[in-house]
């Protein structure tokens, strides 16, 4: 597992450093998002970038619209990774939102300050990590997925696209880095395919989950496509690269290939 | 090119005329769009305070990029002879529309639920409400009238981006904010962002035809009709159109080409490579290979052969066999009278094949018997 999917490390700026024998995290500031479709699932990038934060010394928060806490328990248990350890210890921070948008629940309307509430939260999370830490701290906040925002926000794109855009100031103001996951299929039916499209003008990385463009193999369950598009906020130096792979899931992690070295 | 835009950008406008403004715009299969923007602004910034510009400040009004992005822009971009700690003091002024463009932070902060963030940094106004145009106005003239004072002396203004703009207000009200921006006494000139793709072909238009000049990024390379996909030349280089209008009245037309680089972005005049391939693929010849106009009318009134050649009649190609039959069976009398009328005035094929048990195109040898 540890060697297999290092491509997919790679292709997301994450390094393995040698001598300390942990990895780092996401680049700081980064701006993930992950586009998957009906057929192929991006759940597992999700999972992996989750794993590879925790096992460097980031701390996560983790908004979670789709799934309860167990469910990431036991996947991530599997991947070797004990997520109600790192959220005794603090590194962890689950947000169970299954019931965001859910008019009879304490969560409140959702137009007059739902949503602002929920940004407030995180931010105060992010403080608190900040302030409680001497060295300063990677924190990763991770949004699993998006489109139920928009559910919660009763189908409006553009106050969920507020949302989106408070979380991202946090990257430039605390240092975060953020990922989302986002389905794209679910905007293809419209006239155009904007409100995908202006999440993509965000994020500086871009991850394209989608199925086996020459159809289905035992071996292949789907292939990625990575644009990088650098860190323009730091050093200015912009790598603009794009990548592809083909992926296998396992039932302990996932495994990148180049397409064809792999029969 | 870009230089040329950078020109007229720093010249700025004439007294009772409407300051020059820029369109930068991209798609997301180039989106280049900041590099270019963030060209023009470091060129802008290095005329005003080498006293070349008519300008003497720049109000930079950050949407999509926080105001620190800038501030190490400016840094980074190595403008000499001032002291960089310092440099924002005199002529630059950050309206800051990214860090809390909806006041949400400001409402979290009264009520106790967040910590307050460090303030601002000196020369950043923090703007919590664009959704209320008159005031971001109102901003934007306060920030410049800050740095040149209430004289005659004239500011730039950047917009990064309308397409951030455009998504919570209406376009009419975005375009008055812009003309009020243009017709301003003490605007020298303005350049902002949009990202084409976003937004539909009237606002586009809308907003370039508020414009001087448009710049465009398009990528080199495009995919076949109906394919989208994401292509790693487009986005290390790309095309940039630009069309200038002049003051007399003379649109302008150029492109250029320019590449992404760790530095910043470097132009070259798109000439070098691709035309002098266009021009040795066509070989050189005595001859002229293309028709006048004259010729080409000409060529249109050509009737070619088999075509129809008496308009009220059908078009009919002989194939012996089927007018035989139709002769037979009396159906073609017609045909027939018509045919002797015509048999006077001109030539005629006559054919009649023996009979019809043989085929016309028979496979066999017709010298099967003869023995050689």
């Amino acid at each position: 597992m540890e060697g297999s999917s290092n491509l997919l490390d790679e292709a997301l700026g994450i390094f393995h450093d040698i001598s300390s024998s942990s990895s780092s995290s996401l680049p700081s500031r980064s701006c993930v998002l992950i586009e998957d479709c009906v057929e192929t699932s991006g759940a597992f990038v999700i999972h992996h970038i989750l794993k590879r934060s925790l096992s460097s010394s980031a701390s996560v928060i983790f908004v979670s619209l789709s799934h309860p806490f167990s469910h990431y328990d036991r996947i991530l248990r599997k991947l070797g990774c004990n997520l109600a350890a790192h959220r005794d210890s603090g590194r962890f921070f689950f947000f169970d939102m299954l019931m965001l948008g859910c008019t009879d629940q304490s969560v409140g309307n959702i137009h007059t300050g739902g949503l602002i509430e929920f940004y407030g939260k995180i931010q105060k999370v992010v403080e608190d990590i900040i302030s409680s830490s001497e060295n300063s701290k990677n924190i990763t906040i991770m949004l699993d997925d998006f489109s139920l925002i928009e559910v919660a926000a009763k189908g409006s794109f553009n106050h969920s696209l507020d949302f989106l855009r408070y979380c991202y100031t946090l990257t430039s103001e605390f240092g975060c880095s953020l990922v989302i996951l986002n389905h794209e299929d679910i905007y293809l039916g419209e006239e155009s395919l904007t409100p995908i499209v202006q999440m993509e003008y965000l994020a500086n990385i871009l991850i394209k989950v989608e199925p086996l463009a020459t159809g289905l193999a035992t071996d292949v369950h789907g292939q990625l496509t990575v644009l990088n598009k650098g860190m323009i906020d730091k050093s200015r130096s912009s790598t603009n690269k794009v990548q592809n792979f083909h992926f296998k899931l396992k039932e302990n992690g996932s495994n990148c290939f180049y397409p064809g070295t792999r029969a | 090119m870009a230089e040329a835009t950078c020109r007229v950008l720093r010249d700025g406008a004439l007294e009772g005329e409407l300051a020059p403004a820029l369109t930068i715009k991209d798609s997301i299969l180039s989106p280049l769009a900041f590099h270019v923007f963030d060209y023009v602004l470091s060129q802008l910034s290095s005329f005003i305070l080498a006293g070349k510009s008519q300008s003497r400040g720049l109000v930079i009004v950050a949407f999509a990029r926080s105001p620190s992005y800038y501030i190490d822009l400016m840094k980074s971009s190595g403008i000499d002879g001032v002291s960089l700690d310092k440099w924002h003091l005199f002529w630059v002024r950050i309206l800051d529309c990214y860090t809390d463009p909806l006041g949400w932070k400001h409402r979290l902060k009264e009520n106790g639920r967040i910590g307050s963030s460090p303030d601002s940094s000196f020369g950043v106004t923090v703007f919590r409400d664009v959704r209320n145009l008159e005031k971001l106005l109102s901003g934007i003239l306060e920030l410049g009238k800050g740095i040149v004072g209430q004289g005659k002396d004239r500011f730039c203004i950047a917009i990064d981006s309308v397409t951030e703009l455009l998504r919570d207000v209406p376009l009419s009200s975005v375009a008055s904010l812009l003309s009020n921006i243009r017709c301003h006494g003490q605007v020298s000139s303005t350049f902002w962002l949009l990202h084409s793709d976003i937004h539909d072909t009237s606002t586009i238009a809308a907003l370039e035809y508020m414009s001087s000049i448009v710049a465009s990024v398009e990528g080199l390379t495009q995919l076949k009709n109906g394919q989208q996909g994401l292509l790693e030349q487009n986005l290390r280089k790309a095309k940039l159109r630009v069309r200038l209008k002049r003051r007399n009245g003379r649109v302008r037309l150029m492109s250029e080409e320019f590449h992404v680089e760790q530095t910043g972005i470097t132009f070259k005049s798109i000439s070098s490579e691709e035309e002098s391939m266009a021009q040795t693929l066509v070989p050189k010849v005595q001859f002229n290979l293309d028709l006048s106009e004259k010729e080409q009318i000409d060529r249109s009134k050509v009737v070619l052969p088999f075509e129809h050649q008496e308009t009220d009649k059908a078009n009919q190609i002989y194939d012996g066999r089927r007018s035989l039959m139709e002769s037979q069976n009396g159906m073609a009398t017609e045909a027939e009278k018509t045919g002797v009328t015509e048999n006077s005035s001109r030539g005629e094929i006559v054919y009649l094949r023996d009979s019809d048990d043989e085929r016309p195109d028979s496979d066999e040898d017709p010298d099967d018997d003869l023995d050689i």
